[in-house]
């Protein structure tokens, strides 16, 4: 049984980050509003008070904020040949459901891409000819340039309140910045956060070598801060519990800290929450939404829910999985490489080092999520693709964000995981070991997307979305390079020993650790029907009424955490539908 | 999954003017570590039979033993936290994907495939490990030699005790939950008397360091749980 409410001019699904910048700008507009979260209600208080948040084994190890997979899950395999199966449990990737989505539980990098990431695909090509790609990489250009975006991602920084170090102001190199970033028009809205020991002895190796450390770039406030919705931020207390938890202090940009207060406030704005949108329902011709259709689970009862402009600002995975169960887009067919809907799925090419120091005191649980040192001396515009032999680049870095017991003690290699070895092994390292890691560039492959699978449904009998995904000789080339650069820097720091960490030859795609919630693609931007899925502004090509934000408009995976581009892509939508969209409804391109 | 009241850890044995005392936010400043006020042999198991209580202790007592410094899994009481978590929505597996079909020998990167819920995993596997145990060294595992526990403890994790497909996520499950329950706050149960806070340094949940960023030093305080107590 379905019931029909009343019609609103903005449906939007999904109360992120996206979904809450989308909300209040359009919510300045006088537009009648409706979000519709599938999660439950999320504030500071009661949802990240102190000290029930603390709690390690609730949040950490079993997920409390994240998605349930009894709720909504995919599947996965590794190649076509392979029969998907479904994720039982999480490990690979931490979606989260709820008011604030994943803007609740991330560490807080906010970075921007390097220009040549938007064109990458013509920046080969330019600099090292076609022949530079290899078979089967599928890259793309995003149709848009750094300098478009600038505004944006600066709009996105100051309404968060990043704390950083610029590097290159308008082209002026700043010392003490990233010398390699694209320019900005001003410096962070923050100073960078206090530096830890681990970051220090990383900073000053990397800087007797010649590298240029800098700050991270961290979405956990260094001062006292009131944004443009008039939301404030407090200092950072360095409680060590960032990841995976929402803060108990004010202190890490999210939407409950940054946006939704202010949202509130608008009559013309409200929101649902549990209540799961089952699919965009499309006119007849197909050519335009006519609202959503979602689970209430309240009531129990499926609900039409009319409406002019539909959002898709879910997680990146189901704003493709909404669009498969809709019809939005041709799905993608990696045998014939036509279609767009599901394209170009990609992740991340992460690494590590680990350093023990036996008589050095890191006391990791004094962390925030996002402070450390970095260096982008290897980043993807500073790389000879010809000379390596891959396309990509990473960002070094090292900064410890907590000391938390279970999630895992680094132990020298050898020590077993069990036994009396294993406890002597805690007593005498834990505290006493910090890593250098690279965080680098996945590209998209012909036989890397999203599909409907066929064999597993989820709890309201729709087919569970299918990730066909495995990694790619390219991407391993390019991280045993990032391997080579760390570990000439871990011979200079001068510790008691080392262990690398990183994908070889002939890695296969494992989902169970945790490596990272940076899934991207699937719903890309681009500047041609039919080889992207939305447009430059977002707009879905064949129902100009739908507006897909997030990271699956990424062609391919940046070398960075997405969040700062996902925030700046959200306000250059917003901007596209305010000025030119709502005047004269039609397709923008 | 919710945190019951524990009726064997230190907020019961603190008394209820202790009780009280948490939640006026009073500090309370605890004794030595904790004397649980029913010991692991009088301990009423809320899921676990008699014959599985026997081998949780028997096993945990060998993936963290007592002997070296720090403490071990039995005096943290970690087969009470997995006890308690097997009964609970942990055991159950409320939160993960339980759909067929079911292919339980797949790929491991491909993560669990078992139709059976951690807390059916501990029940069938526990008497077929046992049973392995007699079969390859003579006596269930609980009356073996600490080192020929050790052993066999090592061909169950190598994935060499002939364990059902469907069951051979039994040994990393032990692991992590015998982890679990050594260092998770003790209001579930483990980590009794935050011993193995004291043990490795972590403060537990003071949660503010601000002042303590970037000081190569030993932090000179002990740790805190959520109930408020220290240690």
């Amino acid at each position: 049984m379905a019931r029909t409410d009343p019609k609103k001019d903005v449906v939007i699904v999904g109360l992120g980050w996206t979904g809450s910048i989308m909300g209040i700008e359009l919510a300045k507009e006088g537009l009648e509003i409706l979000a519709l979260e599938r999660g439950p209600e999320r504030s500071t208080v009661p949802d990240f008070q102190y000290p029930n948040v603390i709690d390690e084994l609730k949040y950490g190890i079993r997920f409390g904020f994240m998605q349930k997979p009894r709720n909504s899950t995919i599947t996965v395999r590794r190649n076509v040949d392979e029969t998907a199966l479904p994720m039982r449990k999480l490990g690979s990737f931490l979606p989260g459901d709820g008011v604030g989505g994943a803007g609740i539980h991330w560490n807080g990098q906010t970075w921007r891409p390097m220009a040549n990431e938007y064109n990458l695909r013509s920046y080969v090509i330019e600099n090292f000819g076609e022949d530079a790609i290899p078979d089967g990489m599928t890259i793309q250009d995003w149709g848009v340039t750094a300098e478009e975006l600038e505004p944006y991602y600066d709009r996105f920084e100051y309404m968060a309140g990043i704390a950083g170090q610029a590097g290159n102001i308008q082209g002026e190199i700043i010392p003490g910045g990233n010398p390699f970033e694209a320019p900005r028009s001003r410096d962070y809205p923050m100073p960078p956060l206090p530096e830890q020991t681990d970051s220090r002895m990383f900073r000053e190796v990397a800087g007797q070598m010649g590298y240029h450390p800098f700050p991270r770039p961290s979405a956990n406030a260094s001062i006292a801060y009131t944004n443009e919705y008039g939301m404030q931020l407090g200092p950072c207390n360095f409680c060590g519990f960032c990841e995976r938890y929402g803060c108990l202090n004010y202190s890490k940009s999210s939407p409950q800290t940054c946006i939704l207060d202010a949202l509130r406030r608008y009559d013309n704005f409200s929101y649902r929450v549990n209540s799961e949108v089952l699919r965009v329902d499309l006119a007849v011709d197909g050519r335009t939404a006519t609202g959503v259709t979602y689970w209430d689970e309240e009531a129990q009862e499926e609900v039409i829910q009319p409406a002019d402009l539909v959002i898709l600002a879910a997680y990146q995975l189901h704003n493709v999985h909404l669009m498969l169960l809709s019809g939005i887009g041709e799905p993608y067919n990696p045998a014939s490489g036509e279609g767009v809907t599901g394209k170009n799925y990609s992740y991340q090419m992460n690494g590590g080092t680990t350093l023990f120091y036996r008589d050095v005191e890191f006391n990791p649980f004094a962390a925030a999520g996002s402070s450390g040192v970095s260096i982008d001396d290897f980043a993807i515009n500073q790389i000879d693709f010809g000379a390596e032999g891959f396309i990509g680049g990473s960002y070094i870095t090292a900064g410890l964000s907590n000391g938390q017991p279970i999630r895992g003690i680094s132990l020298p290699r050898g020590t077993p995981s069990w036994g009396a070895g294993w406890k002597q092994g805690i007593g005498e390292y834990y505290g006493h070991a910090m890593s250098i890691g690279s965080h680098g560039s996945n590209l998209s492959y012909q036989d890397c997307y999203l599909d409907l699978d066929p064999n597993y449904t989820d709890r309201h009998g729709r087919p569970l979305m299918r990730m066909t995904f495995d990694w790619k000789p390219n991407d391993i080339r390019m991280t045993q390079f990032m391997r080579a650069r760390i570990e000439e820097i871990a011979q200079e720091m001068g510790a008691d020993s080392w262990q690398s960490s990183f994908k070889s030859e002939g890695a296969r795609y494992d989902i169970r650790p945790y490596q990272t919630t940076h899934n991207v693609g699937g719903a890309i931007m681009g500047t041609d029907p039919n080889t992207s899925a939305v447009n430059r502004y977002l707009q879905a090509w064949g129902q100009h009424n739908v507006f897909v934000l997030g990271a699956g408009a990424f062609p391919q995976n940046i070398q960075y955490n997405p969040t700062g581009a996902v925030g700046a892509l959200a306000y250059w939508a917003a901007e596209a539908i305010v000025n030119d969209y709502l005047p004269n409804p039609r397709p923008l391109v | 999954m919710p945190p019951k009241i524990p009726h064997t850890t230190r907020r019961l044995f603190l008394g209820s003017s202790a009780s009280a005392a948490v939640l006026a936010g009073l500090p309370i400043r605890a004794q030595t570590p904790a004397e649980p006020d029913i010991s692991l042999e009088d301990y009423t198991p809320e899921f676990l039979d008699a014959a599985e209580w026997a081998f949780i202790l028997a096993a945990t007592a060998r993936i963290i033993p007592s002997e070296g410094e720090g403490p071990g899994a039995l005096e943290t009481r970690v087969p009470v936290f997995i006890d308690r978590q097997l009964a609970g929505d942990f055991g159950a597996a409320v939160d993960l994907y339980m759909e067929g079909p079911f292919v339980a020998d797949a790929d491991p990167f491909l993560g669990t495939q078992s139709p059976l819920t951690p807390a059916e995993v501990y029940r069938q596997a526990i008497p077929a490990f046992d049973a392995w145990c007699e079969r390859t060294q003579g006596a269930g595992f609980g009356a073996l030699a600490p080192e020929v526990q050790d052993a066999a403890l090592q061909a169950l994790a190598d994935g060499e005790t002939d364990l059902a497909p469907e069951l051979r996520d039994f040994w990393a499950l032990l692991l992590q939950n015998t982890k679990e329950g050594y260092f998770a706050d003790p209001m579930y149960g483990g980590n009794a008397g935050m011993q193995s806070w004291i043990y490795i340094g972590f403060p537990g949940a003071r949660a503010n360091f601000l002042e303590w960023v970037g000081r190569d030093e030993v932090y000179p305080m002990g740790p805190v749980n959520i109930a408020g107590e220290r240690a």
